[in-house]
């Protein structure tokens, strides 16, 4: 079975929902298609550990009771199958999708560098773990150490406290110069300032970060530099991140420009390539809010309410300043170049070590050499780890964009829709 | 609650629990045997990383983005 799309949008986060829910009034015929089992994106992941807020709730309802709205949940793109065709995959089938205008909501993922024992099960993510613990994962009386940077550490850790573990410590690698001037500009959106006391936490740490993961089948301990001193931490689950990095990569196979690692678009949310647009953290790093609006004016672009869009833009321009704050207060500090050691792994899929990639000159040659990116994941961990290590930028992708079963493949022999 | 089986073992779930999450509530919560034989566990959380992949039903999939239904058979890699 292949299908039809006016507007095809690739992600059900923040972003993708509101693209779908402001183009849905021109009756244009929407597919939203996801990889998540429910619409909501990260911010919003639902699951038996999670409480949503309301205005996530009443979105998906609104997009579920949406007759000309279209939700494949579970599913992958797969390939380019020809001009404004794409091959997806979900848990059942494979098939093609052809459109007229697509809007990419393909989000942010984690920057997961490496460190000596982040491979040991134990160690996650910071949203990582969130994700996880939202999904069912029992954290109920173990001892959790969140590091890493960005706001997303408190977010974790409210979710691990709510769900009964104990937070022994949030390290954060940024100054305490750099938080306090972005925490004094907060007033500027109450709703932020707000937040960000209840999620306060009297184990937060400024100018600390992870050195190294202990154990040896899974975490034991956790070791960390805070202002220059080393700290050790027994505990049962690290969850570390860097701050969020864009998902470009099904854009760049597109053909749509950068703009730094993240996807070129001017005022209408177009990217460079005519009639695709990009919306929400997949366009830089800037909240759900600024998603929320991003893809609220790229789906009105879309369906050519151009009126509609402009009368947004005040609102982006707001939420625009808030990503630009958040930003250059959680810059990364060079120091954390140098955690991996000679044997630490980079590329989790392929165990490539860190001394097996340190003398290449860029990330081609130095996959040809290690099969470093080249396992399953295709370099989505590696490959920002490296951008951000040596500054390799990584090539497009090449399909397929995800593990696929060779049916799937075949599908690329069907008749493409009319 | 649901029922499954997980590596040969009955187990009992929340509806809505993703298979990520099973593998913690069953054992160790660890999904596969890396190329150099390091056990792994789920990562990212969000269908990024594959650490998570396992067999259920016969095909490989994503632990972190799979809800667990009645009847599923989840096998991790020994």
């Amino acid at each position: 079975m292949n299908e039809y799309a006016d507007l095809l949008i690739i992600g059900a986060g923040p972003a993708g929902m509101s693209a779908a829910l402001a183009a849905a009034s021109s009756g244009a015929r929407i597919v939203v298609l996801d990889d998540n089992p429910l619409p909501g994106g990260q911010i919003w992941r639902d699951g038996p550990q999670a409480s949503l807020p309301d205005q996530a709730r009443q979105m998906r309802e609104r997009l579920q009771a949406n007759s000309n709205i279209r939700h494949h949940a579970g599913t992958r793109v797969i390939a380019l199958a020809g001009a404004k065709q794409l091959l997806v995959e979900d848990a059942d089938r494979g098939w093609l999708i052809g459109y007229d205008k697509l809007i990419l909501c393909t989000g942010a993922r984690e920057l997961l560098l490496p460190f000596p024992g982040w491979t040991l099960p134990g160690v996650t993510g910071a949203g990582g773990l969130q994700a996880l613990i939202k999904g069912g994962l029992p954290v109920q009386d173990e001892r959790v150490v969140i590091a890493g940077s960005g706001p997303l550490l408190l977010a974790s850790a409210a979710t691990a406290k709510h769900n009964g573990a104990q937070v022994l410590r949030i390290a954060e690698q940024a100054s305490a110069v750099a938080v306090a001037g972005f925490a004094l500009q907060l007033p500027r959106w109450p709703g932020k300032l707000v937040q960000s006391f209840s999620l306060f936490d009297r184990h937060y740490r400024t100018g600390s970060h992870v050195v190294a993961a202990l154990g040896n089948d899974r975490l034991e301990a956790v070791r960390l530099r805070h202002r220059g001193k080393i700290v050790e931490l027994a505990c049962d689950r690290l969850a570390c991140g860097f701050g969020l990095i864009p998902n470009t990569q099904l854009g760049q196979a597109l053909g749509c420009a950068l703009d730094g690692s993240a996807l070129a678009v001017d005022a209408w949310q177009t990217t460079s390539h005519t009639d695709h647009y990009a919306a929400g953290e997949c366009t830089g790093f800037g909240g759900s809010e600024l998603a929320l609006v991003e893809g609220a004016i790229a789906g009105h672009v879309a369906v050519g309410n151009t009126a509609a869009a402009r009368n947004l833009w005040p609102r982006r321009a707001r939420w625009q300043g808030f990503a630009k704050a958040l930003n250059s207060a959680f810059g990364l500090d060079p120091q954390l170049k140098s955690l991996a050691q000679p044997d630490t792994l980079v590329c989790r899929c392929e165990d490539v070590p860190y001394s097996a990639l340190s003398g290449h000159v860029g990330w081609r040659e130095a996959k040809l050499a290690s099969r470093c990116g080249m396992g399953a994941c295709q370099g989505r961990v590696c490959g920002g780890a490296l951008q951000y290590l040596f500054d390799w930028q990584p090539t497009a992708p090449r399909p397929p964009f995800n593990p696929a079963r060779i049916e799937t493949l075949m599908c690329l022999d069907d008749t493409p829709p009319v | 609650m649901l029922d499954l089986i997980m590596d040969g073992r009955a187990l009992k779930v929340a509806a809505g629990t993703t298979v990520a999450a099973a593998l913690a509530l069953a054992g160790d919560g660890c999904s596969r045997t890396a190329v150099s034989g390091q056990r792994r566990a789920p990562l990212c959380g969000m269908g990024i990383c594959q650490e998570c992949r396992v067999t259920i039903d016969g095909r490989r999939r994503l632990a972190c983005q799979t809800l667990c239904q009645q009847g599923m058979q989840v096998q991790t890699r020994a």
